[in-house]
């Protein structure tokens, strides 16, 4: 692991030149002209139309499947089936934002035995037009024999219930069960005792919740195009948050050594955890293959996106705390059943650590269960997991402070953990900014500015997510001129190009304008991992932290040899170098450095110091008695960037997860029929927010510096996602006196709660 | 998509002629906000498609001596969005056509395609039923008129016989003291579809105290919108200061006869009928006494 300079490992906020500042960023003028080339913009000469079956059943065997009349259609050029992929390997692979057994991976591209959601895919089609392929789709005969679909926890549950996987046998903590179960795992974290826990309790409250299964809602749909050549190399161009993630499963599905996979990436709109498993990737390249090699384009439809790819967990959480006379808790327990869709890997896992994460607490126990059920299989979405626990934990703790008559900041400030605290898991937390978090949202013109009117409530709630590192690579060219490119293979989803670019700036010691960053593909650019995890800016922006101390080195050497002086009497000074009377700028010390010999430094880094993040919102509600439906008038995000390299995309990342968690929290949802079929598989029934459905998103950036990394930096991404469904259901809580147990709080469930207070019946 | 031959025709005699050749396979295209999505989802076919947005006077508002309007079937949303006479004296009309879509799909909309689209839920339908809307209807057999309540018969269908085209409305001259309103619910605050929707249209006398009559119509709460005359029985003739806001309410739900779909569920769908006519009826009675005053643009709920 890189070492640590001292300059961030005290809170002494040191002063720099680029860090903190607010450039535009360098693919800004591509996209707000519209000349920015996403996965459905590629066109290559010769290139054919792909589509996909799906399946119009939720559980059912395929008994046969018939392509010879989609085959003979003219223009059809590629049909392809499960019986053209190879058989998987039953092994797990680590993708970065969860792991994955590759079977049902390439079960889930293509299904083989049984299709396990509405919207599964079946089988695909290249074709010289977009229409032959559609009419080649409606030629497939699939022959099933339907099953009896399984769409929630309590079916799943059931001793009776059918089982998706007849192979599925539940793992609890390494011991297999004997019987086959709809159930993949349990996992446990405890410590204490936690009856005697309870019984010094003053108060408990004991809860159980429902969250619905929702959607990232990316703004673009999964595209990907493929070309295999004739001599088997396989380049594909994907709108994907980790190329080499795409490269290692399209050749672990497809059984192709990864040295024969380039893969390109393109802009991408979005992604938020949906874009790192493929769908479409080895579609495209076992069409290509069986098309005489041209090129394949799959772009999905908005339906396609909802049906098909992963949306994540729907979850029923029991939550049950106790607190002392004086606000402590004494003990915590919570248990966690998380829909995984139709093959193992709900985040249940990271929920299990997220839960309790902020609270300070001795004894607590928490059981997490990953359960399939007939829907698309879970992907990650925004701090996976951690919005469905937290709204249910945030709601417990709000109704203990509110009846132990505590102010919900003091609440949490009481019991607030801190450096060298656990998390569930009983790993200790390392310097965090939490308590910080919670002061200034205390100290925010939001908090002190009374809330008055009738119908409306104000809610707080808190959310902790870990982040991560994993490895990245990154080089720097210098050029004569003084420039450096800077060549990454880290997908920019949120204005990564100006926070890495930034980061190198301040490490050369030159200015931002002269830093040139470039996406590079496999080919080009060492391994990186996915983004995802809250880490770009962190892990990969160690490398460029690296590469600007390394450039700067090679610098010194070079004007030392030329200079005929000691290394070590080369410093820099201002913005260039200097030894004895000898002195020149960047730029001319750049020309002189390149005059015998390119200079060119890489680097890769794998950075373990990934600091904790911690979020504290605070949202102002009003409720419409008789329509049930919740305003938002107000909301302030608090959250702790560590250091924020580019405060306005900081800002704009903690807005965009309020705005996400919003939506989850108060429509946004998956409408299936007892049949198991989505409803409401387009953008105008499966309702995010619009701009006019939100408040003015307020943000304060708490900065306490994360002494494992060179500039204090904290993944920023996720954190903010998962307090804003507690927030508002506190909130509803305050103006109208009942507590919503179920997500989303939409307009009839909020009626429906309040009918249930008032005895009203539409129906007197 | 399905291909299709596409047909822009000049007069409504070019488009009866390709109807009556075509039969079945043919369909209409107006704003094409809901024919182009239901064909590209597979929903409807078509081997014709008959654009009529060219036949010029389908495009034109006309001003009658009478004070009503007749307007021709390919006026969009848009146009009458800023249309001041459309917005000062059919207010009720002008909520319903305003809210539909943003401001592309205001572009493209007609109120005679969301009327032909005969969606249960449709925004104008409601509003055209209290302002005494008359379809006219041109077809094999000459022209005919049929008044909008009867016009929508099941979701999807209406009473135009194979052949028929519709191409205006007519709408009435408001009498004095005349006022209406149109308010929907939807979950968001823009791009859904009406969980609920009523529309109200009152006629005051005794400057502004006594109601002479009253027009209620509901949206998506059946299987087509409903017009209520429940309502105009008890309130007509009534003081307006005597009216119970809880009965007409309850009047209100007992005439929905809602189902429970994605959008929203029984119980919610009945409850906002009431809650949404006794609003509308509160906007109306404000408007119809100020009524010379321009409404505001669509209130919001």
């Amino acid at each position: 692991m890189p070492s640590v300079p001292a300059s961030s490992s005290e809170t002494a906020a040191p002063a720099w030149r680029v860090v903190g500042t607010r450039p535009v960023r360098p693919d800004g003028v591509d996209k707000v002209t519209g000349r920015a080339l996403y996965g459905a913009d590629l066109s290559l000469p010769g290139m054919l139309t792909g589509r996909v079956l799906r399946s119009p059943l939720a559980h059912a065997r395929i008994k046969k499947i018939d392509t010879s009349a989609a085959r003979a259609l003219p223009g059809v050029r590629a049909v392809v089936t499960s019986a053209d992929l190879p058989r998987a390997a039953d092994r797990i692979e680590d993708l970065g934002e969860g792991a994955i057994n590759l079977r049902y991976l390439s079960d889930n591209l293509l299904a083989g035995e049984k299709v396990l959601y509405h919207g599964h895919a079946i089988a695909a089609v290249a074709a010289t037009s977009a229409s032959i392929a559609e009419q080649a789709l409606a030629l497939i005969r699939v022959d099933y024999e339907p099953l009896a679909p399984v769409m929630t926890v309590t079916e799943a549950l059931k001793p009776d219930a059918p089982l998706l996987l007849a192979d599925l046998h539940t793992d609890r903590m390494g011991q297999r069960d004997a019987a086959p179960s709809n159930v993949a795992s349990h996992l446990r974290h405890e410590r204490g005792k936690l009856e005697e826990g309870f019984r010094k309790a003053a108060l408990i409250i004991d809860r159980r919740f429902r969250t619905e299964t929702v959607h990232q809602g990316y703004i673009e749909p999964q595209a990907a195009t493929a070309q295999v050549q004739a001599d088997g190399q396989v380049t594909i161009w994907s709108s994907t948050q980790g190329i080499f993630a795409v490269r290692s499963q399209v050749a672990e599905v497809l059984g192709l050594p990864v040295s024969q996979i380039k893969v390109v990436p393109t802009e991408i709109g979005g992604g938020f955890g949906g874009k790192i498993s493929v769908y479409l990737e080895p579609l495209a390249v076992l069409l290509s293959r069986h098309a005489g090699f041209l090129p394949v384009r799959l772009v999905m439809s908005r339906t396609e996106v909802l049906t098909s790819t992963g949306p994540t967990s729907g979850s029923d959480i029991r939550i049950r705390i106790g607190a002392d006379a004086e606000g402590r808790l004494t003990a915590m327990q919570a248990e966690l059943y998380y829909e995984a869709g139709a093959y193992p890997g709900s985040p249940v896992g990271a929920a299990a650590v997220v839960s309790f994460a902020p609270y300070a607490c001795d004894t607590m126990r928490v059981d997490g269960y990953d359960v399939v059920v007939n829907r698309p299989r879970a992907s990650a979405y925004r701090a996976p997991g951690g919005t469905n626990v937290a709204f249910a934990v945030e709601s417990v703790i709000d109704e203990l402070a509110e009846s132990l008559d505590l102010d919900p900041i003091e609440m949490r400030l009481i019991n607030a953990v801190r450096e060298g605290d656990r998390r569930p898991d009983n790993l200790p937390l390392s310097k965090i900014g939490y308590v910080e978090c919670l002061q200034a949202l205390r100290q925010s013109d939001h908090y002190r500015t009374p809330l008055t009117g009738r119908h409306r409530g104000r809610g707080v709630a808190c959310g902790y997510w870990g982040n991560w590192g994993g490895q990245s690579s990154a080089t720097a060219v210098l050029n004569s001129d003084g420039s450096v490119g800077f060549n990454v293979a880290s997908t920019d989803i949120g204005g990564s190009r100006a926070s890495l670019a930034m980061q190198l700036a301040e490490s050369l010691g030159i200015d931002y304008s002269q830093v040139k960053p470039r996406i590079g593909d496999t080919d080009s650019v060492s391994y990186n991992d996915v983004t995802g995890g809250s880490r770009t800016t962190f892990a990969t922006g160690w490398a460029a932290y690296e590469l600007g101390q390394k450039l700067s080195a090679e610098l010194r050497q070079r004007l030392a040899l030329l200079w005929e002086v000691p290394v070590d009497t080369v410093t820099r000074q201002g913005d260039g170098f200097a030894a004895g009377e000898k002195r020149v700028g960047f730029a001319e010390a750049a020309r002189l450095a390149c005059e015998d010999a390119p200079l060119m430094v890489s680097t890769t880094v794998h950075p373990k110091g990934y600091g904790a993040a911690f979020s504290v919102q605070c949202a102002d509600v009003e409720v419409d008695p008789d329509t049930g439906k919740v305003t938002v008038l107000r909301y302030t995000i608090v959250q702790d960037a560590g250091k924020a390299v580019h405060p306005s995309y900081v800002e704009g990342q903690m807005q965009g997860g309020v705005a996400q968690g919003i939506g989850w929290a108060l429509n946004e949802e998956y409408v299936y029929n007892e049949k198991g079929e989505l409803l409401n598989g387009s953008l105008l029934d499966y309702r995010m927010p619009t701009a006019c459905d939100l408040p003015m998103i307020d943000t304060v950036i708490v900065e306490v510096p994360n002494p494992g990394h060179p500039y204090g930096v904290r993944g920023v991404g996720e954190v903010n996602i998962i307090p804003p469904a507690g927030t508002l259901a506190n909130a509803i809580h305050r103006a109208t006196g009942v507590r919503l147990t179920a997500l989303p709080m939409s307009p009839p469930r909020v009626l429906a709660a309040l009918w249930d207070k008032s005895g009203y019946s539409p129906f007197a | 998509m399905q291909a299709f031959d596409y047909h822009p025709v000049s007069t409504v005699n070019e488009a009866l002629a390709l109807l009556a050749r075509e039969g079945a396979g043919a369909r209409l295209l107006n704003g094409g906000t809901d024919l182009l999505a239901q064909l590209k989802e597979g929903r409807r076919s078509a081997n014709h498609v008959i654009d009529i947005k060219r036949i010029p006077e389908l495009s034109e508002v006309r001003e009658l001596q009478d004070g009503g309007i007749w307007l021709g079937a390919a006026v969009t949303c848009r146009t009458l969005s800023h249309h001041a006479v459309w917005r000062e004296r059919f207010p009720g009309l002008h909520d319903a056509t305003h809210l539909i879509g943003g401001v592309q799909i205001q572009g493209r909309a007609t109120v005679v395609g969301n009327l032909c689209n005969a969606s249960p839920a449709a925004d104008s339908i409601p509003a055209l039923i209290v302002h005494r809307v008359q379809v006219c209807i041109a077809g094999p057999s000459g022209l005919r008129r049929v008044p909008v309540e009867g016009f929508c018969t099941a979701p999807g269908r209406t009473v135009l016989l194979p052949g028929e085209v519709v191409v205006a409305l007519e709408v009435p001259p408001p009498p004095a003291e005349f006022g209406a309103a149109y308010l929907r619910f939807i979950p968001r605050n823009e791009m859904d579809i009406a969980v609920a929707g009523a529309a109200v249209a009152v006629e005051l006398g005794g400057e502004g105290s006594r109601f002479q009559s009253v027009r209620v119509a509901l949206g998506a709460v059946g299987p087509t919108p409903l017009a209520v005359d429940a309502i105009g029985a008890r309130l007509a003739g009534r003081p307006v200061a005597e009216v119970s806001l809880d009965e007409i309410a309850s009047l209100a739900r007992a005439a929905a006869r809602p189902i429970s779909d994605l959008r929203g569920t029984l119980a919610q769908r009945r409850h906002l009928a009431g809650v949404l006519t006794v609003r509308a009826l509160r906007v109306a009675i404000d408007r119809a006494r100020r009524s010379v005053t321009p409404p505001p643009l669509s209130p919001p709920l």
